[in-house]
């Protein structure tokens, strides 16, 4: 598992084209929900901060933390987001996870790219991550 | 330069019929020489998943505004963009979208601050496309860099500004955010983020008209008739007026400027771009709040 200093780096070590190419690979690769939340949308909680509908949930399962994200096909970009943070913070304990770096989504050279206003929907996301941590661990 | 108009039906009733074209005429003419299809979208990323065959993107916020002023492109970087886009001065440009078009009309809008001449929207933009199950590719396009002059961008004629629109108050304003940015309950609208207005509420005297009541299903845009009873009859404004619309950030407000100008015939329409995140947030200008349009001040 690659951790949040060199996912960082890998982006910021190729150019602007490439860094949406990745961020796209990534929105492909959010693993869909598992039937006990797809079947249950009210479970979910919504991230206001995106411009597309985005919806989150975290277990944390004996101290380790399992988080389901869902957003839209059209949304590839807040897909990809969600997708960064899923594979960054998912099946880690609670104390790495609630440590994370809130400022990790403006470290990974994607202003130019999707520009500031579209990663807010990402820091809306880890924010409301890192709460739903605290609230159930 | 020789591509022809949509004979659509339904579009040789608008006041501009040479506005629009089909997805049929798009897919029937796609190649011609002299044409481009441009894909302007929300999402960044969306036209990575596919896209209108041969089609180039646009990005409204990355590509037309300026990365450091709150302004559009100037001459000069807008006539490298669209060089590069292999767009030249005399390209017909068929611009498509999602949202019903949202983006791409304000792509559109962009285009003609610098008097782009033939500059056209796809009727129900990506969405439709996509549900009349027509060619879609994730291939990249090729394109070959051509001139584009470099033009000086014409913010008086389609644009206005706050002065402008202080020293309007009297005259038609139509608001097109949804009820509750309208109303006041919120700056931005339900579902999308906070944009940094500290006020809510609306223009005084503006009357309220969601943008998206032009479309109808699949994002076309609603006929001739059922748009003319919203705009004249319901909001009572006038083909004569001088009318002044805004929303947010002036995306939403380039979509009515379309229609009012482009389907309805409407002489002078400008788009307030500086919109609600600059009204809401400006020092000492009245607001209204509620659902009453409210009475324009007396002129200073």
């Amino acid at each position: 598992m690659q951790d949040a200093l060199e996912l960082a780096e890998d982006f910021n070590a190729i150019p602007i084209k490439d860094r949406l190419q990745l961020l796209l690979e990534f929105s492909e690769n959010l693993p869909a929900l598992p039937a006990r939340y797809a079947d249950h949308p009210d479970l979910l909680e919504r991230v206001e901060e995106c411009q597309s509908p985005v919806y989150l949930f975290v277990e944390v399962v004996e101290g380790v933390v399992h988080l389901f994200l869902t957003a839209p096909p059209e949304a590839p970009t807040t897909r990809g987001f969600a997708s960064i943070l899923h594979s960054m913070l998912d099946a880690r304990p609670v104390a790495e996870v609630l440590a994370f770096d809130d400022d990790f989504p403006s470290k990974l050279g994607l202003r130019e790219a999707v520009s500031a206003l579209r990663l807010r929907g990402m820091t809306g996301m880890l924010r409301r991550i890192k709460r739903q941590v605290a609230e159930k661990a | 330069m020789s591509v022809p108009f949509d004979d659509n039906a339904k579009f040789a009733e608008y006041a501009n019929p040479q506005m629009l074209v089909s997805a049929q005429w798009l897919e029937e003419h796609l190649g011609t020489p002299g044409l481009v299809v441009v894909e302007s979208d929300e999402d960044v990323l969306l036209y990575s998943t596919g896209h209108i065959p041969g089609s180039v993107m646009i990005d409204w916020h990355t590509e037309l505004n300026q990365p450091v002023m709150r302004d559009y492109l100037d001459g000069e970087d807008f006539a490298k963009l669209l060089g590069a886009k292999g767009i030249s001065r005399d390209t017909t440009v068929v611009i498509y979208g999602d949202k019903s078009n949202w983006w791409s009309a304000y792509a559109l809008w962009v285009f003609k601050l610098f008097g782009h001449a033939d500059v056209r929207l796809l009727d129900g933009g990506r969405d439709n496309w996509i549900a009349e199950g027509r060619p879609f590719t994730r291939d990249e396009t090729p394109v070959v860099a051509v001139d584009y002059p470099v033009i000086e961008r014409d913010d008086k004629t389609l644009r206005a500004y706050r002065d402008d629109v202080i020293a309007h108050l009297g005259q038609p304003l139509v608001d097109v955010r949804s009820p509750e940015e309208y109303s006041g309950e919120r700056t931005h609208m339900p579902a999308y983020p906070e944009e940094g207005a500290l006020r809510a509420g609306h223009i005084p005297s503006a009357v309220s008209v969601p943008w998206a009541r032009a479309a109808g299903e699949n994002g076309v845009f609603r006929n001739r008739a059922e748009l003319e009873a919203i705009y004249l009859d319901e909001a009572g404004l006038k083909p004569d007026d001088n009318v002044v619309a805004y929303c947010r950030i002036g995306e939403r407000s380039s979509h009515t400027w379309f229609v009012l100008t482009y389907l309805l015939g409407f002489k002078n329409v400008r788009n307030y771009d500086g919109s609600w995140t600059e009204w809401g947030s400006l020092v000492g200008v009245p607001i209204v709040r509620g659902t009453e349009p409210g009475s324009a001040p007396k002129a200073a």
